[in-house]
């Protein structure tokens, strides 16, 4: 019987912040892993490694994902967004603009999974209310409990219409929405 | 993580490398479940084959008597489904309500039934809908109904060299009356218990986190068609449950749990408290 198909080692095509990166990575090579300690963009950080804390979130083609549960070989030919390609002509990114004006954030350590979830959030629903907010921010701790600010922060935006349209690398952001609709009982 | 990547770009291929290769190719679509899993060392694989571009894997059609999903849908395209909103709103309920949204981004509707988890909420959807899977293989198609799919965690029907390349569901022209009830930890989102009713012909009421699998509750369905209420019916959600004592909760404050989402989930589908023919 023959092999089955599949390497051990592959090379993969990104592009990441609006610049192409080709590189060999391992097939169990994480986005976050290969961010971080193949393309020296640390800004997602490496928190739980379990898929829960969403320190590691980042825009793939446009939609927020947790990297550390994300295979580089997954992201192969698609677009990535860290927190370092947000700011456009050196202007920070309307969503970390309003972190700072809000004090969103604390020791920064969530800050940015979180701002990333929030851009992500707010392409879907532009128009977020309190309760999108908090839904759509759920796949993100903050160990300094900083929410009320982190909110505060998203719904300013959201009052002002959303996220600028154009982001570096990801201006295919689409209208669909994702409700949240279940009844916690 | 130890372990060679192939990623199919047709059905026709993916099956293909399934069948040559029986056992020695692990699926994987989102990857939500297994990655954490191969990481943590709780599962191992031979070959990653990324099913989650095949294009046709990726769908939600209207086809009359059921709508048709796609094995590879991810789950925030059924939560955004203008479909599945008017035409199944439970299953866009449930999918909506499944981690979070990045997550949902990931994740698909074939990934979580083949994994089986028993407190999905796609299960569990799938299971109070009467969904129908369709396997394909070396043996060709066939169609099962999902009731009897999974076995346990991480353990289905599908046969080395299959694939769950299709997940049918039955839709009235009008959506039945349906109540979902998920009780969690709000961090994690996994449930701990939660149940599905939908009103028909025979109401159908289905749990999460009560077993080895999602299952019925078989004694209140029964209770109910005898027209029994929703308190008297609700009783008897976990009769015939084996609810596991794990990190999450108690098997006894699982059996609690179950009977008052159902009774409350019950009331929302406008199942009388009391019922026929009892005394208020």
């Amino acid at each position: 019987m023959s092999e089955p198909p599949g390497r051990t080692r592959l090379t993969v095509t990104l592009t990441v912040n609006g610049s192409r990166q080709v590189a060999d990575v391992e097939a169990g090579t994480t986005l976050l892993g290969h961010l971080r300690d193949g393309l020296g963009l640390t800004a997602a950080n490496h928190g739980c490694d379990t898929t829960s804390c969403g320190a590691c979130t980042v825009l793939l083609d446009g939609r927020s994902v947790k990297s550390c549960t994300v295979l580089a070989a997954q992201a192969d030919g698609r677009e990535v967004v860290t927190a370092e390609g947000l700011a456009a002509d050196d202007r920070p990114h309307p969503v970390q603009e309003s972190f700072r004006e809000h004090h969103a954030l604390q020791c920064g350590y969530c800050t940015p999974g979180m701002v990333l979830a929030a851009v992500s959030l707010l392409r879907e629903q532009p128009d977020a209310g309190e309760r999108e907010v908090r839904c759509g921010l759920r796949g993100n701790l903050c160990r300094c409990t900083g929410y009320h600010n982190i909110i505060r922060a998203v719904l300013a935006v959201a009052a002002r219409g959303g996220p600028d349209s154009a982001v570096k690398g990801d201006r295919d952001a689409d209208g669909l929405r994702a409700g949240s609709e279940h009844r916690l009982s | 993580m130890s372990f060679a990547y192939h990623r199919a770009e047709s059905l026709a291929e993916a099956l293909a490398v399934l069948a040559e290769h029986p056992g020695r190719v692990t699926p994987l679509a989102g990857g939500q479940s297994l990655l954490p899993d191969l990481r943590a060392g709780r599962t191992r694989a031979e070959v990653l084959l990324d099913i989650g571009r095949v294009p046709e894997l990726s769908f939600v059609e209207d086809r009359g008597d059921h709508i048709a999903i796609g094995a590879a849908t991810r789950h925030h395209e059924l939560a955004a489904s203008g479909l599945l909103a008017a035409r199944l709103p439970a299953l866009r309920a449930a999918a909506a309500a499944i981690g979070d949204p990045q997550v949902r981004h990931m994740g698909t509707i074939g990934g979580s039934l083949a994994y089986a988890d028993p407190a999905a909420d796609l299960a569990v959807a799938a299971l109070a809908l009467d969904a129908r899977v369709v396997l394909d293989g070396p043996g060709g198609r066939r169609v099962l109904p999902f009731e009897g799919f999974a076995r346990a965690r991480g353990s289905t029907v599908i046969a080395p060299g299959e694939l769950l390349v299709e997940v049918r569901v039955p839709a009235p022209a009008v959506p039945a009356a349906w109540s979902y009830r998920k009780f969690s930890r709000d961090a994690l989102e996994w449930a701990v218990v939660a149940v599905l009713a939908v009103a028909g012909e025979t109401t159908r009421v289905a749990l999460s986190g009560m077993g080895p699998t999602v299952v019925r509750a078989g004694e209140t369905e029964a209770a109910l068609a005898r027209g029994d209420g929703a308190e008297a019916s609700a009783a008897l959600a976990d009769a015939g449950t084996a609810p596991p004592d794990d990190v999450r909760a108690s098997g006894g404050y699982r059996r609690h749990l179950a009977r008052v989402l159902t009774r409350r989930a019950l009331e929302e589908i406008g199942v009388e408290t009391a019922g026929r023919g009892v005394a208020p």
